[in-house]
């Protein structure tokens, strides 16, 4: 046993320390720190310094820019990311379609595809959730069908985050309806939003804001060569795919920010005689979730120092529903400590309350998402439940 | 960075974990729990051959120079079984502070006779009335011509009835807390035992000038306390995450056996559901209790990690000790049946060395001195 980072993951970590936090303009990450909405083409900017440094990708195949990191190495890259609060690569590009086409795809996919999505040069949304397929993925309907060399998709997908900035979409279409089992009647398949037939319209948010849209596909016309691996294979695409989604979403730095920042501005409110962070029930309840947040981020330590074999790891359901849970509860507070300040709503510089605290209920009720979407946090318990207890 | 036992350290394990599953099950344990001195001098005499009640101490003592992995490793099998005999309370502890300040002729004429588990200790340190962290003792040492005595009253002391030899803290004249060795035939020494709610034993010791023979070179021994403290915290909580796993154990399959309704009752998912966040809560203390250990094995004996971690096993403990018993229903709340056992040590390691309570107090105190907290 031996918690300690070796001499050479050390220096590893203050490379990447140093990289995120000289080379990565500090006015965005200022602001995605406050929980500002970044836009398309700040988000690119990142992306693209990160591709250039080849720090964008490290988990793809190393002929495809990725590196041959160790997952320690990978958990301090993605660590120290968050904590100097460097917007992630977009996680639909990198997390998501880029390692199923590296895995899956033909060598023309794998040439068209995987350089303009790890640099952002194609921005990818994602096509699998329906109005009537949530956390039971499988019984989505919308349909491809052949016709000649293409495919013909009519349907409609939901809850697609950012596909208002995006140029592509990947998307989980029925191509066998009458498969013995619905999971065996799904293909993978890749469209340009450009074809015509699609329509994207926006879902506003209890946030007050725009992340996510439906898609409409009518008589929409793909050619063959944009389908995925092998026709009827794409659930074993999409289990392979939200795999990787789901170690993505323990967020531990994401949450430290939050924590240390609602304790840094904790140390600016008056309350009585003193601050509200002297406040013993308040410092009570930081301790709690800091110490609540150290038991997941050594967790899921545990969790990267046994996956050097490489195979999902079932406990990476527990970093999923836990991680969200103190994604959550971090926000929240946050929220708590701005107080009366949290009430104005996008009102400018010009008033006494502060951005972050403007940002802080929106953010909370954004962050009710997380524990809903990538398998939700009652999906998570099932998964435990079935897989690692054997109920 | 690396959270496995070596291949030494398994086999450690596993032989603890034999030997303790071929002396209990639950209607052993409760035989012997129900029968003075509550735990079972065939299954003693067995973990001294194999050097468990030698692990801590170094070579020259004749022990075998274990750290707190192998304690830790050993512990977890002790919860896992419930074994009722006394490994900290009578030989880890006290003989730790032995080993650690004692002059060489106390260690030399002590600590054999532990190794071999014919001579018994016990820390005689908590006092009545008072919660950890405790700085001060009302207990009190005196030197007189004939040597020192002590004056005061320790409980609860765990196993402190069957101690052959004790070690007692107490105020010094001059300041500062002092360690002594006391034998069981003192003068003036009263001992009133008593069974706990867990099945353990404990004392009441009341010292009224006591003759006592100050250990090591004597002068204030509350650093020496102090890590004393944070290694039993590391112990406890690694046998508290042994017993929290059997009771989930335990209460995963009875989901998967009992039936109701016409069907075992791991159909429903109201019940899957909470076994489920049982799993979490049980790993996320299991992490905990490693970073306690693992610190200590890297040499870092901080009481503010011992917090961290014994507030996560208190936190874990508790809903996973109560869902137990509420997920097995009524079998659960019988003495027959050993879930309830499980809950009853655990609530009593809860409340030994700072309960869940008194830690968030300690670490919310100090949230305004860092920036953030994190494993590395």
């Amino acid at each position: 046993m031996n918690l300690a980072l070796t001499d050479e993951e050390l220096a590893f970590r203050d490379e990447m320390r140093t990289f995120f936090r000289t080379k990565i303009p500090a006015d965005i990450r200022e602001a995605h720190a406050r929980g500002e909405d970044l836009g398309r083409d700040r988000m690119v900017e990142v992306q693209q310094i990160l591709n250039a440094h080849g720090l964008a990708v490290p988990h793809w195949p190393v002929e495809w820019g990725g590196k041959d990191w160790t997952p320690v190495q990978r958990h301090i890259w993605l660590d120290e990311l968050q904590l100097a609060s460097v917007p992630e690569p977009l996680s639909f590009n990198t997390a998501m379609v880029g390692p199923v086409i590296a895995a899956f795809g033909s060598q023309e996919q794998k040439e068209k595809f995987l350089p303009a999505t790890a640099n952002l040069d194609i921005w990818w949304c994602q096509g699998f959730s329906e109005p009537e397929a949530g956390s039971d993925l499988a019984s989505l309907k919308t349909r491809a069908v052949r016709d000649g060399d293409d495919w013909v998709i009519n349907g409609q997908k939901t809850w697609t985050t950012l596909g208002q900035h995006a140029d592509w979409i990947f998307c989980l279409v029925r191509t066998d309806p009458d498969a013995p089992k619905r999971q065996a009647g799904i293909s993978f398949i890749l469209v340009d939003l450009k074809t015509p037939g699609i329509t994207v319209r926006p879902i506003k948010l209890i946030d007050g804001g725009h992340e996510v849209n439906e898609v409409f596909f009518e008589d929409v016309r793909v050619p063959g060569e944009n389908l995925v691996g092998e026709v009827n294979q794409g659930w074993s695409y999409a289990k392979f795919l939200l795999g990787n989604e789901r170690t993505g979403v323990t967020q531990v730095g994401f949450s430290k920010v939050r924590l240390a920042q609602a304790k840094a501005h904790a140390a600016e409110v008056r309350v009585g005689n003193g601050t509200l962070l002297e406040d013993p029930f308040f410092a009570a309840r930081l301790a709690e979730l800091e110490n609540e947040l150290l038991a997941l981020e050594l967790t899921q330590l545990r969790v990267v120092a046994s996956s050097a074999d490489g195979k999902p790891n079932p406990a990476s359901s527990l970093l999923k529903l836990r991680g969200s849970q103190l994604q959550q509860a971090s926000v929240e507070l946050l929220m708590d400590v701005a107080g009366p300040d949290s009430l104005p709503y996008d009102a400018g510089s010009d008033i006494a309350s502060a951005s972050w605290a403007q940002h802080s209920a929106p953010t909370y009720l954004n962050y009710r998402k997380v524990s809903i979407y990538s398998g939700s946090s009652e999906v998570q318990r099932s998964i435990i439940a079935s897989s690692i207890l054997g109920l | 960075m690396d959270f496995e036992l070596n291949d030494e350290q398994k086999l450690l394990r596993d032989t603890t974990k034999d030997l303790l599953t071929r002396s209990y099950d639950a209607e052993k344990r409760n035989a012997i729990i129900d029968s003075d001195p509550g735990w079972s001098a065939q299954v003693w005499k067995q973990l001294a051959e194999v050097g468990l009640l030698a692990l801590t101490f170094s070579a020259d003592d004749g022990g075998m120079d274990a750290g707190p992995v192998e304690i830790g490793a050993v512990m977890t099998e002790i919860g896992r079984r419930l074994a009722p005999e006394p490994v900290l309370d009578a030989v880890v502890t006290p003989g730790g502070l032995i080993s650690e300040a004692g002059r060489a002729e106390q260690r030399s004429s002590i600590l054999p006779g532990v190794t071999e588990g014919t001579t018994l200790l016990a820390f005689a340190d908590q006092e009545p009335g008072i919660r950890w962290p405790a700085t001060e003792r009302a207990t009190t040492a005196v030197k007189g011509h004939n040597g020192w005595t002590l004056t005061g009253i320790k409980n609860p002391v765990g196993h402190g009835a069957t101690a052959d030899i004790l070690v007692v803290s107490a105020a010094l004249p001059d300041g500062g807390v002092g360690l002594f060795l006391v034998k069981s035939d003192a003068r003036g020494l009263v001992r009133k035992s008593y069974a706990t709610h867990d099945g353990l034993r404990a004392a009441q010791i009341e010292f009224t000038d006591t003759p006592a023979e100050v250990l090591g070179e004597g002068g204030d021994a509350s650093a020496l306390i102090q890590a004393a403290q944070i290694r039993e915290q590391a112990a406890l909580c690694a046998e508290a995450v042994g017993a929290m796993e059997e009771a989930l154990r335990l209460t995963t399959e009875y989901l998967k056996t009992r039936r109701q309704f016409g069907v075992p009752l791991a159909k429903f998912q109201t019940l899957t559901h909470r076994a489920a966040d049982l799993y979490v809560s049980l790993e996320l203390a299991r992490s905990m209790s490693l970073y306690a250990t693992m610190s200590l094995a890297d040499g870092v004996v901080d009481p503010v990690i011992a917090s961290r971690v014994k507030l996560q096993i208190g936190r874990s403990a508790r809903l996973i000790g109560q869902e137990a018993i509420q997920m097995h229903g009524g079998i659960g709340m019988t003495a027959e049946y050993p879930v309830g056992h499980y809950v009853s040590r655990l609530v009593a390691i809860e409340h030994t060395l700072g309960s869940t309570d008194d830690h968030l107090r300690v670490l919310a105190g100090g949230v305004a001195g860092y920036e953030m907290v994190g494993a590395a």
